[in-house]
C-alpha cells in the first residue's frame, strides 16, 4: 500500500518518473513468445524451423559442394565422411543438394501460402461481412474448390499450365484458398456481432474501415496458426507435384523431384531417395508442431 | 429425414455443374490452338478451320461449355487423344483398381485410427497415449510417396513379405493401403482422441462409472459411440484427401488404376482424358460426401445441416 502511494506521488511531482507505457502490441508478441518457448513441442518445432531458414539463406557458405556439380568417377556412393549423405546417380552431393533444396521447398511454401492466404482471406472477409447473397455465392464458389479431391486441383491446374516451380505455386495457392476464406468468414462473422464494431459503424465508419481497421487485426490469430499449419501443407503437395514429375525440373535441387530420381536406385542406393525424404518429412512435422504450438498459444479454446 | 436427404441430394447438383465449370475453365488456359494441335503440323489452314467448326471450337465459350455438359450427361466425356477410345471407357476400365485402392485404404485409415485413438484417450497422459500422439504426428507429416518407397525398400526388397509393385492378390494391396491410409489414420486418431475425451467428462459416464460399469463396457458402449460421431465427418473428408492421394501412391507402386492414369495424361498431353478423369474422381468425392453427410444425420440425429 505506501510503496503504491510513493509511486503514485513521485509520479506526480515528477512526470520524468512516470513508467514507460508499454506497447500492448509488443507486449502480447513477448507473451506469445514466452508461452511458445514454453511449450517444448513448438521451441523443437520453431528451432528446427529456424535451421532449414538459416540453411536456405546460407546455402552457398554451409553446403560442401556445388548441387549441380557432376562427379561420374564418385556416383551413388553410401555416406561417407567426404558425403555425409552419399552422392546421386551423377555423384552430386546429397547433402549440398538438400541444403540448396531448402530455398525452392520453403519458397514455394511460402509463397504459396501467401497466394492462397490473400485470396482466402479478402472471400473471407467479404463473405463474413456482407452475409447474405454475396456469401451464398462465395461459399458456394468454396464448396466447388473444396470438392475437388486433394491434390487433383492442383494437379489439374497444372496440367493446363505446364509443369513449372512457378505454376506450383499458383496451383498450390488455390488450393490453400478455401481453407482460409472458411476461417476467416467464420471469425469475421462472430466479430461483427460484438458491440463495439457496432459502435464504429454508428460513428459513421466506412465498410472498409471496419473490415481492414478493426475486423481483420482481431482474427489475425486463427489466421497465423492456419498459416503456419498450411506451409505444412504446401509443402508436402509441392514435392509431391514434383514427384510427380509437375514441378520443379532436372537437375534442380527439389526435394520431391531428387526422391523421384533416387526411385531408380532404392536397390543398389536406397540412401539416394531416403534423404531428400527426411528432408520433407522433418520440416512438415516442425511446421506441423509450431502450428499446434500456436494455436494452444494464440487461441485457447481450441486446445484439446 | 426424406425432405432433410432430397435437399442434401438437390445441394449437390450446383456443386457439380461447378465442378465441371472449373474444369471446363481450367482446360480453357491451355496455351495453344486445340484445333491446330488436334489437326497436326502438317495440316493446312482449311483443314484446321474445318475441324474447329467441326469441334465447335469457333462457338462462344458459353456454348461451348453447354455442349460439353451435354456430352457428359450423355455419358460423352469426348475420345483420348492418346488411344482414340471414348474417355469414359478408359475410365471405366481403371475406377475398380482405385476404388478397391482407396477402400482398404480407408479400412486402414478407421481401423488403426480409430484404436490408437481410443487407447490413447483411456490412458491419457502416460507413455503410451504420448508414443501415440508423436506417431500420429509423424503420420501426418510424412510425405506418403516416401512412406510408399521406404516400405517397399524394407518390405519388399529387404524382407521381401511382400511384392514390389502390380495388383491382384491381397499381398499387392498391403503396402499401397498402408501407405495411403497412414495419414488419415493419423488425422482420425487425433480427432478421436480429443473426441473420446470430451465425452468421457460428461456426466453420464461419471453415473455409469458410479454404478459400477466395467471400464471397457463404458469406453465402447458409451463413450465410443459418441465420440463417432465428428470421427464420422474427418473420416469422409479424408476419403477425399486418399482419392487425390491414389495419384501419388499409385504412382509409386505401379498401379494401373485412375490417378496414375491422370499423372500420364497430363505427361501426354491428353487434354480429354484429363478434363474426363478429373470430373469423374471429384464426382465421386462429391457423392461420397453426400452419403458422409447422410449418415451423419443417421447417426447423430441432433445434428442439424441446415
Amino acid at each position: 500500500m505506501e510503496i503504491n502511494q510513493s509511486n503514485v506521488e513521485t509520479t506526480i511531482e515528477d512526470p520524468n518518473f512516470l513508467p514507460k507505457k508499454k506497447s500492448p502490441r509488443l507486449e502480447r508478441v513477448k507473451s506469445l513468445m514466452v508461452k511458445l518457448v514454453t511449450n517444448k513441442m513448438s521451441l523443437v518445432g520453431g528451432i528446427i524451423v529456424l535451421i532449414y531458414f538459416v540453411a536456405a539463406v546460407f546455402a552457398p557458405w554451409i553446403a560442401p559442394y556445388d548441387p549441380l556439380g557432376i562427379d561420374l568417377p564418385n556416383k551413388l556412393q553410401p555416406p561417407t565422411a567426404d558425403h555425409w549423405m552419399g552422392t546421386d546417380d551423377k555423384g552430386r552431393d546429397i547433402l549440398s543438394r538438400i541444403i540448396y533444396g531448402s530455398r525452392l521447398s520453403l519458397t514455394v511454401g511460402v509463397v504459396s501460402v501467401l497466394i492462397g492466404a490473400f485470396f482466402g482471406i479478402a472471400l473471407g472477409l467479404i463473405s463474413g461481412y456482407y452475409g447474405k447473397f454475396v456469401d451464398t455465392v462465395i461459399m458456394r464458389i468454396i464448396d466447388v474448390l473444396l470438392a475437388f479431391p486433394g491434390i487433383l486441383l492442383a494437379l489439374a491446374i497444372i496440367s493446363a499450365l505446364g509443369p513449372d516451380l512457378i505454376n506450383v505455386m499458383i496451383a498450390v495457392g488455390i488450393f490453400s484458398v478455401p481453407t482460409f476464406a472458411r476461417i476467416v468468414r467464420g471469425s469475421t462473422m462472430t466479430l461483427k456481432k460484438v458491440e463495439y464494431i457496432d459502435a464504429i459503424k454508428a460513428l459513421g465508419a466506412s465498410d472498409f474501415r471496419i473490415i481492414f481497421l478493426h475486423i481483420l487485426p482481431n482474427i489475425m490469430s486463427p489466421i497465423i496458426v492456419q498459416g503456419t499449419l498450411r506451409l505444412a501443407t504446401a509443402i508436402l503437395t509441392a514435392a509431391g507435384l514434383s514427384f510427380l514429375g509437375m514441378g520443379a525440373q532436372p537437375p534442380s535441387p527439389e526435394w520431391g523431384a531428387m526422391l523421384s530420381d533416387g526411385r531408380t536406385f532404392l536397390w543398389s542406393a536406397p540412401h539416394v531417395a531416403t534423404f531428400p525424404g527426411l528432408a520433407i518429412a522433418i520440416i512438415v512435422i516442425a511446421f506441423n508442431l509450431l502450428g499446434d504450438g500456436l494455436r494452444d498459444a494464440l487461441d485457447p479454446r481450441m486446445k484439446n | 429425414m426424406f425432405i432433410f436427404i432430397v435437399r442434401r441430394v438437390l445441394q449437390t447438383i450446383p456443386v457439380l455443374i461447378g465442378v465441371s465449370l472449373v474444369v471446363f475453365l481450367i482446360m480453357q488456359m491451355v496455351p495453344g490452338d486445340p484445333a491446330v494441335l488436334l489437326a497436326g503440323e502438317s495440316a493446312t489452314e482449311e483443314q484446321v478451320n474445318q475441324l474447329r467448326s467441326q469441334l465447335g471450337l469457333d462457338q462462344p465459350l458459353y456454348i461451348q461449355y453447354f455442349d460439353y455438359i451435354k456430352n457428359v450427361i450423355q455419358g460423352d466425356l469426348g475420345t483420348s487423344i492418346r488411344s482414340n477410345r471414348p474417355v469414359l471407357d478408359e475410365i471405366l476400365v481403371r475406377l475398380p483398381v482405385t476404388i478397391e485402392l482407396a477402400f482398404w485404404s480407408i479400412v486402414v485409415t478407421v481401423v488403426l485410427g480409430l484404436l490408437a485413438g481410443v487407447i490413447s484417450a483411456t490412458k491419457q497422459r502416460s507413455l503410451t497415449d504420448v508414443s501415440i500422439m508423436v506417431a500420429a504426428l509423424i503420420g501426418v507429416s510424412l510425405p506418403n510417396f516416401w512412406l510408399g518407397l521406404m516400405l517397399i525398400l524394407y518390405f519388399s526388397v529387404q524382407f521381401q513379405i511382400f511384392p514390389v509393385s502390380g495388383w491382384g492378390t491381397f499381398a499387392h494391396i498391403v503396402l499401397p493401403a498402408l501407405t495411403l491410409g497412414t495419414s488419415g489414420a493419423a488425422i482420425v486418431a487425433r480427432m478421436t482422441r480429443s473426441s473420446m475425451l470430451e465425452v468421457i467428462r460428461q456426466d453420464y459416464i461419471r453415473t455409469a462409472k458410479a454404478k459400477g460399469v466395467k471400464q471397457r463396457y463404458i469406453v465402447y458402449k458409451h463413450a465410443l459411440k459418441n465420440a463417432l460421431v465428428p470421427v464420422i465427418t474427418v473420416v469422409g473428408l479424408q476419403f477425399g484427401a486418399l482419392l487425390g492421394g491414389t495419384v501419388l501412391t499409385e504412382s509409386v507402386f505401379a498401379i494401373n488404376g485412375l490417378g496414375r492414369m491422370i499423372v500420364d495424361a497430363i505427361r501426354m498431353r491428353d487434354l480429354p482424358l484429363v478434363q474426363g478423369s478429373i470430373l469423374v474422381v471429384s464426382a465421386l468425392f462429391v457423392l461420397v460426401n453426400l452419403i458422409v453427410d447422410i449418415s451423419y444425420k443417421f447417426v447423430d440425429k441432433k445434428v442439424d445441416l441446415n
